[in-house]
């Protein structure tokens, strides 16, 4: 278990030296955004990532936002427009906003806290939390909460999963390798998943799912 | 008017000869919806489409009349009284009838139109702060859960659905249409509401 979360937090320390964000500059200077376009910006978010960006369930799930690694939501707009993640909706969204204004938007969501949507199947929580908290030490996979931090909440380029919408979290873990790190060119932090996601059954993906769905 | 008459009065004469509906949906109620919806629910006149639409859509829809937070003025002079007395176990009835019919498409937009129509579903127009439609409607226009089907509903409905929630109506219903809806403009709408007309 512990020589697990070492390999990992190696691995991380690796990766973010390798990948140090694709030469996408974090944290862009958002003063040239004014408060007139931010705003209009945050409600075309809110209308599919719900009011305050709980999320929602469209005919997609739309992940939350609030509450959000900044970093994290930065690196994944960026990978849109990149290809390193495919998602044609997102990449249309994605393509036209400024350095600036990712920033800005990034930043907004962080200070957003919204009660999580909710609906993930109660019986999964505590399977859910064994895995979150222990791993599955047979099948080789780190506990979630040695990356993704005991409450969920996530750090730097390492998303929040707390309150994260159940629906969304299945899909993303069952099409980790389909869906990200898809621009050979631009090796990106999401390897650093890449087995994890392919190592975890479908029940045990559903199960950590729904735990996290729930935390606040 | 004439027309419409004739065709009322003949709607009334076919649906009266249909014998009881399986699915323990009542011809009575069933009858009082297809009076206007047309026969099938394939819509008619200012009533839109019935067949084939999501049933936790038209449940809700019943709801909202008999609230009245559905509030255009069809469905004040309409759908306000017809709602008034349908009971929930009705309109679960109603809704889950209504959603097994299999829909035609109106075919009655722009043709002219439609590709305009179909980029903004498909794509949305991001520098204008428009989603894509598609989000939450589906690739096939074809709805979910209580997302409403817009496939082949027809031009004039959905033009005029989309043209009210701009001008304030049913702004307590359906979040987060009313607010996208004002920010279409009226060839927007005309693409969009042309585009959904047409498919199956």
């Amino acid at each position: 278990m512990k020589l697990v979360s070492l390999q990992v937090a190696l691995q991380l320390a690796v990766l973010t030296v390798v990948f140090p964000a694709t030469g996408w500059a974090a944290g862009a200077d958002t003063s040239a955004v004014s408060k007139r376009d931010l705003e209009a910006k945050i409600g075309y978010c809110q209308d599919c990532h719900g009011p305050s960006g709980r999320g929602y369930r469209g005919f997609y799930p739309m992940p939350r936002l609030a509450g959000q690694q900044p970093e994290y939501l930065e690196n994944q707009l960026r990978a849109f427009v990149e290809r390193r993640r495919t998602n044609n909706i997102m990449a249309n969204v994605a393509h036209v906003l400024s350095p600036a204004m990712i920033t800005a938007l990034a930043t907004n969501f962080r200070d957003l806290n919204p009660q999580p949507l909710g609906g993930a199947p109660k019986g999964l929580v505590a399977t859910g939390e064994k895995i979150f908290e222990a791993g599955v030490p047979d099948a080789n996979v780190a506990a979630c909460a040695a990356c993704h931090g005991p409450d969920a909440t996530g750090s730097n380029q390492i998303p929040r999963l707390a309150g994260q919408l159940y629906p969304y979290l299945v899909t993303e873990l069952a099409n980790w390798g389909k869906e990200r790190g898809q621009n050979s060119a631009k090796p990106d932090t999401s390897a650093i998943m890449s087995p994890v996601a392919h190592s975890l059954t479908k029940p045990q993906i559903e199960a950590v799912a729904a735990y996290v769905s729930y935390l606040k | 008017m004439k027309l419409v008459r004739l065709k009322l009065a003949i709607l009334a004469i076919v649906c009266s000869a249909v014998p009881a509906l399986a699915g323990g949906v009542e011809t009575d109620h069933v009858r009082n919806c297809t009076w206007c919806h047309g026969e099938s629910g394939q819509g008619f006149a200012t009533a839109p489409r019935l067949a084939g639409q999501r049933h936790q859509y038209i449940q809700n829809q019943l709801s909202d009349f008999s609230e009245h937070t559905r509030d255009n003025p069809f469905s004040q002079q309409y759908m306000w009284g017809a709602a008034a007395n349908v009971g929930p176990q009705t309109a679960r009835d109603l809704a889950m009838y209504f959603s097994t019919l299999s829909p035609k498409a109106a075919n009655d937009g722009d043709r002219e139109l439609a590709a305009t129509g179909r980029a903004i579903y498909q794509e949305g127009m991001p520098d204008s702060n428009i989603v894509a439609c598609v989000a939450c409607h589906g690739p096939n226009a074809e709805g979910i859960r209580e997302i409403p089907r817009l496939a082949g509903l027809s031009y004039t409905y959905l033009k005029r659905r989309l043209d009210q929630w701009g001008e304030g109506y049913s702004a307590a219903e359906a979040l987060p249409m009313p607010g996208i809806a004002s920010k279409l403009s009226s060839s927007d709408i005309e693409a969009l509401a042309s585009y959904l007309s047409f498919i199956k």
